[in-house]
């Protein structure tokens, strides 16, 4: 039955070394969760590229929409003053 | 697809198709225009992403059926370091092959379509594949040629316009270097090895160069994709101008192999600041793009054999899968014969 049917497809996220976070790397097709891991160790991580592997159905990951990005986005645009350039500091104040 | 599903909903919201269009398409310009990529659920002309899953699936099927010529080897390599390097090489080939599937099923299609189509001789794979490994040599004639043609090929296209393709051959070109470099050491062993061994070596780029010249397609004046394709950015340099710069390299790497190239054409231009070199017989191009190459259906009846008896290790993967899948889950995988989902982070 499956021979004529693609595997689900999972997304792969690679942790490259302790400290720092899981970063998608790619996809893969498996038949099961334990599968993707071990197609995900031997496409991603040939050459020592990881010490960590998420793999995540790919029908699991939620996305926002290129199409509505600009208003999706839009209310963070005009908060200039959440950015500490935003604020003006004399000259020769210190640790601030 | 999701892209799909997007422009009905705007269409629907936002009336007339044409001002849509023409709204999308100045997006799209721009963003191509600023350098910028497009990726998977941008709305992108029929015939930009029709061109991109020729050319990935094209590139993707290469990858495969190129595991085939050098895996030939694998059981005769001369010892066990090469053996290991071998099979390193292969297996890279494999999993490049993969990384451009996924980027290519950004654009709507699927796995099974794309091999279903190289099965069916319907998108084709890079003639050199056509060729048959005769020797030892030829290993190493393939990672210094064939290998390094590619990869005056790839570079470019790491800034391909097209995200996930760009992104999946920073990851090719980095891992490609490797194969080139094995190529031209075991020549090198061979060059300085007996007088058989560097006539082997000889043997093989004499047989190698020229359908390696050919790899990077017709001359610009014959080519009939390459002017949208540098317009889209997808393309950056053109066929001749990549084959230049090849010749370029190659003329002195072959001297520190102690070989010759198989041209008495070659010469250094002066004025032009780069190799002459000798007519392509762009007939035997053409024969070998038509199948009549000689190792053109061996190649993809292999393919399409093991495909057939790799048949009852998926049936019994996702026998197992669907066996042992948690019944009610909200976080279970999906079923295995559910639709493949699009790609919703952009792969590669």
């Amino acid at each position: 039955m499956s021979s004529s049917t693609d595997w689900p497809l999972w997304e792969v996220f690679v942790r490259s070394r302790r400290g720092l976070s899981h970063t998608h790397a790619g996809s893969l097709h498996a038949p099961d969760a334990e599968m993707a891991l071990r197609n995900a160790r031997d496409l991603y991580t040939r050459r020592s590229e990881g010490v960590s592997i998420w793999v995540v159905p790919s029908t699991g990951i939620t996305a926002s929409s290129p199409d509505e990005k600009d208003s999706f986005f839009e209310p963070a645009g005009d908060k200039p003053y959440r950015h500490p350039t935003f604020y003006e500091i004399p000259d020769g104040v210190k640790h601030l | 697809m999701a892209a799909v599903t997007a422009d009905q909903t705007t269409q629907k919201t936002l009336g007339t198709e044409d001002a849509v269009d023409a709204d999308r398409v100045a997006a799209f310009d721009a963003a191509v225009a600023a350098d910028e990529r497009i990726e998977p659920r941008d709305w992108m002309p029929d015939a930009y992403r029709a061109t991109l899953v020729r050319q990935m699936a094209q590139h993707a099927h290469s990858e495969i059926i190129g595991m085939q010529p050098e895996a030939n080897w694998i059981t005769r390599a001369p010892s066990l370091r090469r053996k290991a390097i071998l099979m390193a090489k292969v297996q890279d080939e494999a999993g490049h092959g993969l990384y451009l599937y996924s980027a290519a099923e950004t654009l709507g299609t699927s796995r099974e379509e794309l091999l279903d189509k190289l099965h069916a001789g319907r998108q084709r794979y890079s003639s050199i594949f056509n060729y048959p490994t005769l020797t030892w040599a030829d290993v190493g004639a393939i990672g210094w040629l064939v290998d390094g043609a590619a990869i005056t090929n790839q570079v470019p296209l790491c800034r391909c316009s097209y995200g996930p393709y760009a992104r999946a051959m920073v990851r090719i070109c980095k891992e490609e270097s490797f194969h080139q470099r094995q190529g031209y050491e075991l020549l090198l062993a061979l060059s300085r090895g007996t007088e058989a061994q560097h006539a082997m070596a000889q043997d093989a780029v004499n047989r190698w160069w020229w359908p390696s010249l050919m790899m990077f397609g017709p001359p610009d004046d014959a080519s009939s994709h390459s002017e949208q394709s540098m317009a889209w950015k997808i393309k950056r340099h053109s066929n001749d101008e990549l084959r230049r710069r090849f010749v370029d390299i190659c003329v002195p790497q072959a001297e520190a192999l102690g070989l010759e190239l198989p041209d008495p054409d070659i010469r250094w231009n002066e004025e032009l600041g780069r190799h002459d070199f000798g007519a392509i017989d762009w007939a035997e191009f053409q024969a070998v793009l038509k199948g009549n190459g000689p190792c053109n259906e061996q190649r993809i009846t292999q393919r399409r054999t093991a495909h057939e008896e790799g048949a009852w290790v998926r049936d019994a993967a996702a026998a197992y899968a669907a066996k042992h899948a948690p019944a009610q889950s909200s976080t279970q995988a999906p079923a295995p014969n559910s639709a493949p989902a699009h790609h919703v982070e952009e792969t590669a």
